[in-house]
């Protein structure tokens, strides 16, 4: 018995530590010169699964999209008790809009067996809490987004709560389901210091390559590539192996990804600049405030 | 998806919920009042429920030109799946250029969820909408007078506008209380469409077992003065002074993301990008630095008075009135200023 949960994971830029140091001139932000974070609901989404798991059994698999250094939240959610880690990479993934990306994580999800797919409600660089409905839609399963508790979960039916705004609602829905979780939801654990150890030398196979590029700078592409076969062959035995997809191991038409699959485009970027307006410096003395009032009154600022 | 359809109408999605009208689709009205006669096409509402047809003629006094009406049982309370496919399902019976959604959680649940069946673009709380021409960089086609979806991105650092070129309808979310809301024209004259849909029990795959509504305590988007308290009030003991301004003066106390972290005051009361967008006539804000998030949520208040003992807070560039002071002498101050003028 037990629940079979695939987790969908990001690693986004730490928007809260933007400064002018980090945009490009023309405006846009170097996404490099920004600490690379697991998105913070996302961590969310994973306790949650970590909990339906710790009471109901089961098995957890987590799934992000990005570069290969995408892979480093993936060893974090290792670390924090995910059985599973699959890292989506490819260079024709850039430029997906929403939808897109969508479109690429359904094919990927679809390989999998699922009973709960779980998202973090949204991600912090770009806010658009689309990604999750729009999966759930192209998987074909029944979607609760805002939530904020699992009330119950018994045999093939799931109740939540959720958020709607003003208030909260208490739905039941059967599974298979794609929820999509708050950061008022629960408190993520830590990384196990046991799972540390044990998964810190986990890695994609790309990074492996990348690691053997690194350390053997004079070997020649076919030399490489055995060392890299050889080197993933142990992690595989040890269970350290990451899974690594690119679209054609997702089966994905390509029409549907990347730009070509994106019908949102960027027109313009500006960066914010602060408008100055025509500031008036009043003296913090009982004449300056009284004639500032009384200016406002006689605006009809104040009645 | 549907093609370039240059005939097409614009849509509001007007949400309700036990045949109330949210906010954000009347205050999306006089926006998208703008976009079709920009356009020289038909403004529509779009409504579903049970019983409510009430509605149309509200909606048509804030500015539709006519309103598809959709009245089901099945309707009566929102789930995404049914009210997505009679979405889906209109959008390909009539075309139109341009659908407008509010940003609430339910306009997040169920744009999406219909932008991916139809296979169309969506852009999320966005803050401004315009028509606009754009030229591509690749061939230098122009597409003239497309949807600009505007919007912030990365934590309000940087602004962008987001076009879709051809695969319609142009689909956005508009953020909450970024619009102002249009002022009712009685006189106008109601065209409802009433459409028809067939919907069944797999259409509604959620159980509602319950609801729970909070009474909403504070509206701060109505309030015509606001006080609002930074972190540089520096207790919740001190802020009974934003209060006391805000009480002397008729207004609403509000406060930063920093100020309700730090447990002076509620959540509710939270202006700013993660909070509400307020345009009041005075805008008192008090010991505020001016986080591009906060100002994100106030820069177009009629009047900004700001107070802080930093020269240099960014706060004061948006500021009419710049106060450099201790604010446990200023407020008291405004305080008998304002009781003296006023009585």
């Amino acid at each position: 018995m037990g629940y079979k949960c695939v987790v969908l994971i990001k690693q986004v830029p730490d928007t809260k530590r933007i400064t002018g140091d980090v945009m490009n001139d023309d405006g846009t932000v170097k996404r490099s010169a920004l600490p690379a974070i697991f998105n913070p609901e996302d961590l969310n989404a994973l306790e949650l699964a970590l909990q339906i798991k710790d009471k109901f059994g089961g098995h957890i698999t987590v799934i992000t999209m990005g570069l290969p250094v995408a892979s480093a939240i993936l060893r974090d959610a290792l670390y924090r008790g995910a059985d599973e880690a699959v890292l989506v990479t490819d260079r024709r993934c850039a430029a997906s809009d929403t939808l897109a990306t969508s479109y690429i994580l359904s094919c990927a999800v679809k390989k999998l067996d699922y009973d709960i797919v779980l998202c973090g409600r949204q991600a912090i660089d770009g806010d658009t809490a689309q990604v999750g409905p729009q999966l759930a839609e192209k998987i074909g399963v029944t979607q609760i987004t805002y939530v904020e508790a699992l009330t119950e979960l018994e045999g093939k039916t799931i109740t939540l709560r959720r958020n709607i705004g003003n208030g909260w609602q208490q739905v039941r829905a059967a599974l298979p389901v794609l929820l999509t979780v708050t950061g008022e939801a629960n408190e993520p654990r830590v990384a196990a210091a046991k799972k540390m150890m044990k998964y810190k030398n986990a890695l994609a196979p790309i990074e492996v390559e990348q690691k053997i590029k690194a350390e053997n700078p004079n070997a020649v592409e076919g030399e490489i590539k055995e060392l890299t076969k050889l080197k993933c062959g142990k992690l595989a035995e040890q269970g350290l192996l990451m899974k690594q997809w690119d679209l054609d191991a997702i089966e994905a038409d390509l029409n549907w990804c990347g730009q070509s699959g994106s019908p949102t485009k960027v027109h313009r970027i500006q960066s914010v600049v602060l408008a100055a307006k025509e500031t008036k410096q009043i003296e913090p003395t009982e004449k300056g405030i009284s004639d500032m009032i009384h200016e406002l009154i006689d605006d009809k600022i104040i009645a | 998806m549907i093609e370039v359809n240059r005939q097409g109408e614009v849509w509001v999605f007007a949400e309700q919920h036990n045949g109330r009208l949210e906010d954000t689709p009347l205050e999306l009205m006089s926006k998208a009042r703008h976009l079709a006669d920009t356009l020289g096409v038909k403004l529509a509402a779009v409504v579903l429920g049970d019983g409510v047809r009430a509605l149309a003629t509200k909606l048509t006094q804030y500015g539709a030109d006519k309103v598809y009406l959709v009245e089901h049982p099945l309707l009566r309370a929102y789930q995404t799946n049914s009210y997505a496919k009679v979405i889906y399902e209109l959008i390909h019976k009539h075309e139109p250029q341009i659908v407008l959604y509010g940003a609430t959680i339910a306009g997040r649940d169920l744009a999406p969820r219909i932008a991916s069946a139809a296979k169309a673009g969506l852009t999320a709380d966005c803050t401004d909408l315009q028509i606009g021409d754009h030229t591509a960089a690749k061939d230098k086609q122009v597409h003239k007078n497309l949807l600009f979806q505007i919007r912030p991105a990365f934590g309000g650092n940087i602004v962008a506008t987001i076009i879709n070129t051809d695969r319609w309808p142009q689909m956005a979310t508009v953020r909450e209380g970024v619009m102002p809301m249009p002022a009712p024209d009685v006189k106008r004259r109601v065209e409802i469409i009433q459409e028809k849909v067939a919907l069944a029990g797999p259409d509604l795959p959620l159980e509602i077992l319950e609801e729970h509504k909070r009474p909403k305590k504070v509206d701060l988007k109505a309030a015509r003065v606001i006080v609002a308290g930074g972190a540089g009030v520096g207790s919740k003991d001190n802020f009974r002074l934003i209060w006391d301004l805000a009480n002397c003066l008729g207004g609403a106390p509000a406060a930063t993301r920093a100020a309700v972290d730090l447990g002076f005051i509620d959540h509710e009361h939270q202006v700013g990008q993660t909070g509400t967008t307020v345009r009041p006539s005075l805008y008192i804000a008090v010991g505020i630095s001016g986080a591009i998030q906060h100002q994100a949520g106030m820069s177009q208040s009629q009047k900004i008075v700001a107070v802080n003992n930093d020269p240099e807070a960014p706060i004061f560039n948006v500021a009419h009135y710049k106060i450099i002071g201790d604010l446990n002498e200023v407020i008291p101050r405004m305080i008998k200023a304002i009781k003296e003028k006023t009585v």
